[in-house]
């Protein structure tokens, strides 16, 4: 193992762990609001990724070839038009379940991520196989010995860093975050306050699908390639790192994201390490392994949420 | 005249079983895509008329006064299939899956059904069961009975590793544990070169004190299909399985089973120790799903991880809220309708997740008890309002 691999093994954690923060960072913003878990989370990550694949398409064959003007405009459909699916789904599928049991929202859900899934499979021009993504990001790297730095990547990781800073001010810092806070604090005071309750969960699905759709974009433009399966395993890693870290809690989030990440590259490299003959490929049954053991000692993850119930 | 159509008799259920198997057997002779929707057209609209002159309540009634008629015509029904197709292999091959998934889906319904913990690594478990048929069948001589007895135990062992996250988290996060499980798992099997990683693993065929169940029986000139020894052994298990639901849901068990899923606290204000029955239903249900594995891979005679994915746990869950948590035999119902429509109408075979995943939630949306609703439990048998 020289320093230049772990620097790469390094690298690769940050970036994956910035994705998951971002999913996260949604899962957590929905449980807040609503105490419900939206497992088609993932799911509307894949098809904001899709989304902006076929933008870029449908702008090169409009002759538009400015890979900046094209980045901006796939950024900015897939962006809202995710934050608008996220709307509607909270609209028609989660607010009209609100007195049911929170069992039947996540179902529900998991059956829309289902639905979102197979509708890109057969509904999009050979949506089973996997897509090339455009590199629209410059290509340069800088060597230091046998660890290079893409500038893209670079480029990802600072945008993915912006994106949760953002949220974070907009949460913390405006008054339309005051209202995400209090509607989360207790809807039924913050609606006495006048708080129009309905606007803001739809608004805080709205800015959680769009951060979903930024993560599936800056998916497909470090690996350059999407395809229909991705939601799932992002979905459920983000619902993880969510769990982990706290649900409910944006620091928990980011916290758990890392920690994701880390635990995966950590089972990448200790596991043929440790045991002569396995292949990295377990790293992420190591993973959610941990992630399961750990759920077992704090249930309800690291920065635990506050839980009383009234009888 | 009279006397047949009222509820105190068992003619109404009778005649529902015979039709119902007569629709089985022709949906299952149509050879035609047009055939089957028209048989399936037919059928639904028969269903919502007789709905309509309140026949479907009429036969409700009968069954339950006659559970014993009631039951016994449906195993008759099942032999009458089998003997209608007694040479045919696809049928037959189809009717001891959907009875094996009738399994499965009992013991995903006295999880969260009953007790109301949820589990969302069905097809895991069922893996768990079909690989173990495998590994022991290969390399081991034991017995095949046992063989599959221990297909239920390591499922219900490997279950009972997640019962600690299980029990201490609830809701979301108990959701969490199993996803985890069921993803973990599957990437498990794709990986592990000693269980054949994703080109699976062949399996030996069944054989029960001597009778080797993949030789087809012969009677004079009747040949039956060796599918159709499955069935048997498949109908068997359903059948024993159903009646351990049924009484379990009746008895004081069902009650604190129940206790615990609508309120833990107040449950435990009352005595019921929640964290017992939580326990015993999880594992009841993994051991019911491990059997039902292990019969399945003996049958097929081939097992390979992209049979157990996070998709085919969900379809599981699907049959059960399809058919009405709670209510076995709305599941039954649902298991026949989900697995045998798609293999029958081949143009949604490709699109069976997408039909339903949107038919379960507009089940959620518009009719949260699902096609046949659990029945409000009934304290005094018998005893009419």
């Amino acid at each position: 193992m020289t320093l230049g691999l772990l620097g790469q093994y390094l690298f690769n954690g940050l970036m994956l762990g910035m994705i998951y923060a971002m999913v996260a960072v949604g899962f957590t913003l929905f449980f807040g609001v609503l105490d419900v878990i939206k497992f088609s989370h993932g799911d509307v990550l894949m098809v904001g990724a899709f989304t902006g694949l076929a933008t870029y398409l449908g702008l090169q064959s409009m002759g538009v070839d400015s890979a900046a003007v094209q980045l901006l405009v796939m950024t900015l459909v897939a962006t809202l038009s995710m934050a608008l699916l996220g709307a509607l789904i909270a609209k028609y599928l989660v607010l009209p379940l609100r007195l049911a049991p929170p069992l039947n929202t996540l179902l529900i859900t998991l059956m829309l991520g289902t639905v979102l899934r197979e509708s890109v499979r057969l509904f999009y021009p050979q949506g089973s196989n996997p897509k090339p993504f455009p590199r629209l990001l410059p290509a340069d790297s800088l060597s230091f010995g046998s660890f290079t730095l893409r500038a893209d990547s670079v480029i990802l990781l600072l945008a993915g860093l912006a994106a949760i800073v953002a949220v974070h001010l907009v949460i913390n810092r405006t008054k339309l975050g005051l209202a995400i806070r209090a509607v989360a604090q207790d809807g039924e005071t913050a609606r006495i306050m006048g708080i129009n309750f309905e606007f803001i969960v739809l608004l805080t699905f709205a800015i959680g699908s769009g951060m979903a759709a930024l993560g599936g974009l800056m998916n497909g433009l470090y690996y350059n390639e999407i395809n229909f399966g991705i939601g799932l395993l992002l979905g459920v890693i983000g619902f993880s790192a969510a769990v982990v870290g706290g649900l409910g809690n944006i620091y928990g989030a980011i916290l758990g994201g890392f920690l994701f990440s880390g635990l995966q590259s950590l089972g990448a490299v200790a596991l043929p390490a440790l045991f002569p003959g396995t292949s990295t490929a377990y790293k992420d049954v190591f993973a959610f392994a941990v992630v399961i053991i750990f759920m077992a000692w704090r249930p309800t993850g690291l920065i635990a949420e506050k839980k009383s119930e009234r009888v | 005249m009279r006397r047949l159509l009222d509820a105190a008799s068992p003619a109404p259920a009778l005649a529902s079983m015979a039709a119902v198997t007569l629709f089985a057997v022709l949906f299952l002779h149509a050879e035609s895509q047009e055939a089957v929707i028209g048989i399936t057209v037919v059928a639904v609209i028969a269903l919502l008329l007789l709905a309509r002159f309140g026949w479907n309540r009429l036969a409700a009634a009968s069954f339950a006064g006659h559970s014993r008629s009631g039951q016994a015509s449906v195993l008759i029904g099942v032999l009458v299939i089998v003997a209608v197709f007694h040479d045919q292999h696809f049928p037959l091959l189809m009717l001891a899956s959907v009875l094996l998934y009738i399994v499965v889906c009992l013991g995903l319904n006295l999880q969260f059904g009953y007790a109301g913990v949820v589990n969302f690594a069905g097809a895991a478990f069922y893996g768990v069961g079909c690989y173990t048929a495998a590994v022991l069948t290969s390399h081991t001589a034991l017995p095949h009975l046992a063989v599959v007895l221990i297909g239920g135990l390591m499922a219900a062992v490997i279950g009972s590793l997640l019962i600690l996250p299980v029990l201490r988290t609830y809701g979301h996060y108990a959701a969490l544990v199993t996803i985890a499980f069921g993803i973990l798992f599957r990437v498990f099997l794709e990986v592990n070169d000693a269980l054949g990683g994703p080109q699976g693993m062949k399996v030996q065929g069944m054989e029960i004190l001597g009778w080797k169940l993949n030789e087809g029986l012969q009677f004079g000139d009747l040949e039956f299909s060796f599918y159709a020894n499955y069935v048997l052994v498949a109908l068997v298990m359903a059948a024993v399985a159903f009646m351990l639901v049924r009484r379990l849901e009746r008895s004081w068990i069902g009650l604190n089973l129940d206790a615990v899923r609508l309120d833990e606290t107040a449950s435990a204000a009352f005595g019921i120790d929640v964290a017992r029955w939580k326990i015993t239903a999880f594992t009841l249900g993994n051991f019911l799903t491990g059997l039902a594995g292990a019969v399945y891979a003996m049958m097929t005679g081939f097992v390979a991880p992209n049979s157990f994915t996070f998709g085919d746990s969900l379809i599981l869950v699907s049959i059960v809220i399809l058919g009405g948590i709670g209510n076995p035999w709305g599941l039954t119902v649902a298991a026949a309708i989900v697995l045998m429509l798609p293999e029958k109408l081949q143009f949604i075979q490709e699109y069976r997740l997408l039909l339903y995943a949107g038919l379960v939630i507009l089940i959620l949306l518009f009719r949260p008890g699902g096609l046949m609703p659990r029945q409000v439990r009934n304290y005094l048998p018998g005893w009419k309002p």
